[in-house]
C-alpha cells in the first residue's frame, strides 16, 4: 500500500475518498486565522485570533459524510459544472435530493463535496464576502481572488469553484488544506476516478454544447453506478458570458434503463 | 512524491521540480509550478502537505519583497534562507506547524550561487546539491558519483537528465515532466522542461 505523503494527521475534507469515518483530528472552524504571523506581513487585517480553538476533534453524533462526484471543465462554449444530488450518512442515506452546486453571483457558481453543513456555511459566508467586496469597491472580486478569499477560510471541506469573468471561462479546485489548482477539468469526491476516467476520454477544447452537457451526464452517471456514496440524481449548470443556466435535474436511475434496454435492443437486432 | 533537485555549478544553480499536483491516487494537475520567485536571483521550491506549500511560500515571498521596498535593496540568499529557516522554526512548536521541505536557490552578486537544504523540522545546510522527497533516495547516488564542483552549465543539465533518467526507471510513480530553471549573475532564466521522453 502507498504510504499518502505528508498527510501527518486524519483531516475531515479527506472523507472525499469515500472513508465514511469522520471522527478525525480537525482544527475547528474558529481557528482558520490562527497563525497570525511574527513578523512583518499580515493576512488580511479584519481577522481576530481566536485562542481558544485547538487541533482536539470534534465528536459527531454520527458519521456524517457527502460521498459524492462532483465535476468542472471548461470548454469553447463556457464552463460546465455537474454533481450528483445525494447526501450519505455513514451507509445511509440521509437524502437523495440535495443541492451540491450553489451560484453565488450571476457568473459564478460553487460545488461543494465533503461535509455538507460546512460547505453550506463557508459558501453562504463565502458569498456574504464577495458581495460587500463588490459594494466596496464597485466592481466584482475576480475567481482568482474569490478563491484565495475561499482558500484563506476554509477549514474542513473541500469546493471546487467555477465560474466565468470578463477575463474568460476559468475553473479554480479549492481543497480543505487551502490548497488552490487553477485548471481545465477537476472532478472532486469519492465518485471522482470514475468520472475522470469518462471525462479524460472524450474531452476537447471544441465540444458543442449539447455535446459537452452529455459527457458531463455520462460522467456523473457511470460514477454514480460505480460508487455507492454518489446517486440519484445529476445537477447541471452550464455558465456562459451572460451567466449561469441551470439543467432540470434529471434521475439518473432513468438513464441507467435508458441504457439497458439500448443494450438489449442491439443485442437483439445485432 | 513530489520531487525536487537542485545542483550549483561555479557560477550558476540549475534547479528542477516536477510538475504533478496530486491529491491522494488522482493528479490533479500535470503542469503545476512549485517554484516561487522570491526576488530577482532567488527561487524558492516547496513541496508537501497541500495548503502549507502555497501559504507559507507566499507568506515569505511576500516578506521578501516587502523587505526590498522597506529598505531599498534585497536580501541575498543566505539572509533570505536564514529569515525562511526562522520562520519554519517558530511556527514548528506552535499549534499550526507548517509541514513543508524547501530548496532555496539563488545568485548572491558579492558571494556567487548558493543552494540551501531545508526540511520541515527546520533544518538549513547549504550544499552543492540536494534533494528531495522519495526520488531523492533513488538519485542523491548518482548525485555523489558524478558531481564535480566545477561543472558547466552543460553538464549539469546532462547529470540532472541521469537523475530524471532513474526515476522513471525505478521510481513507482510516474512523474511525467518536470520545470528546470537556472539562477545565475543574469537572473532566473527557465530552461525547457523535461518530459519523459527526452531523458532518454
Amino acid at each position: 500500500m502507498i504510504e499518502l505523503p505528508d498527510r501527518t494527521e486524519p483531516r475531515v475534507g479527506l472523507q472525499s475518498r469515500g472513508n465514511r469515518h469522520h471522527l478525525g483530528s480537525t482544527r475547528s472552524q474558529n481557528d482558520f486565522r490562527s497563525r497570525s504571523p511574527s513578523s512583518a506581513l499580515s493576512i488580511p487585517s479584519s481577522t481576530t485570533s481566536f485562542s481558544g480553538s485547538d487541533k482536539r476533534s470534534v465528536l459527531r453524533p454520527f458519521p456524517m459524510s457527502h460521498g459524492t462526484t462532483t465535476l468542472g471543465f471548461i470548454f469553447q462554449g463556457g464552463v460546465i459544472a455537474a454533481a450528483d444530488t445525494r447526501a450519505s450518512a455513514g451507509g445511509l442515506v440521509a437524502c437523495p435530493a440535495v443541492h451540491k452546486i450553489t451560484p453565488l453571483h450571476s457568473h459564478l457558481v460553487v460545488t461543494s463535496s465533503g461535509s455538507g453543513a460546512d460547505c453550506m456555511l463557508w459558501e453562504r459566508i463565502l458569498a456574504r464576502e464577495i458581495r460587500l467586496y463588490q459594494l466596496r469597491h464597485k466592481r466584482r472580486l475576480s475567481i482568482r481572488g474569490t478563491a484565495k478569499l475561499l482558500s484563506f477560510m476554509l477549514q474542513s471541506t473541500r469546493i471546487t469553484q467555477t465560474g466565468s469573468t470578463d477575463y474568460g471561462p476559468k475553473l479554480i479546485y479549492v481543497c480543505s488544506d487551502g490548497a488552490r489548482l487553477q485548471g481545465d477539468v477537476f472532478s472532486v469526491g469519492s465518485g471522482s476516478p470514475y468520472a475522470y476516467g469518462v471525462l479524460d476520454r472524450d474531452l476537447k477544447w471544441n465540444l458543442s454544447v449539447p455535446e459537452a452537457v452529455s459527457l458531463a451526464r455520462e460522467a456523473v452517471f457511470r460514477a454514480t453506478h460505480r460508487d455507492a456514496y454518489s446517486g440519484n440524481n445529476v445537477d447541471l449548470f452550464h455558465i456562459t458570458a451572460q451567466g449561469w443556466h441551470q439543467r432540470k435535474r434529471e434521475d439518473l436511475k432513468e438513464e441507467y434503463y435508458r441504457k439497458i434496454e439500448e443494450i438489449r435492443h442491439t443485442n437483439e437486432s445485432g | 512524491m513530489e520531487y525536487l533537485i537542485g545542483i550549483q555549478g561555479p557560477d550558476f544553480v540549475l534547479v528542477a521540480a516536477d510538475n504533478v499536483a496530486a491529491s491522494s491516487i488522482i493528479q490533479m494537475k500535470h503542469d503545476y509550478d512549485k517554484m516561487f520567485k522570491l526576488s530577482e536571483k532567488i527561487l524558492l521550491l516547496c513541496v508537501g502537505e497541500a495548503g502549507d506549500t502555497v501559504q507559507f511560500a507566499e507568506y515569505i515571498q511576500k516578506n521578501v519583497q516587502l523587505y526590498k521596498m522597506r529598505n531599498g535593496y534585497e536580501l541575498s540568499p543566505s539572509a533570505a534562507a536564514n529569515f525562511t529557516r526562522k520562520n519554519l522554526a517558530d511556527y514548528l512548536r506552535s499549534r499550526t506547524p507548517y509541514h513543508v521541505n524547501l530548496l532555496l536557490a539563488g545568485y548572491d552578486d558579492a558571494d556567487g550561487p548558493g543552494l540551501f537544504y531545508m526540511d520541515h523540522l527546520s533544518s538549513l545546510a547549504k550544499a552543492p546539491f540536494a534533494a528531495h522527497g522519495y526520488g531523492a533516495y533513488l538519485t542523491l547516488s548518482i548525485l555523489d558519483r558524478y558531481y564535480k564542483p566545477d561543472l558547466t552549465q552543460d553538464e549539469a543539465m546532462d547529470l540532472l537528465k541521469k537523475c530524471i533518467e532513474e526515476l522513471n526507471r525505478r521510481f513507482i510513480l510516474n512523474l511525467p515532466s518536470f520545470s528546470v530553471r537556472v539562477i545565475d549573475k543574469n537572473g532566473i532564466q527557465e530552461l525547457q522542461k523535461v518530459t519523459v521522453g527526452a531523458a532518454k
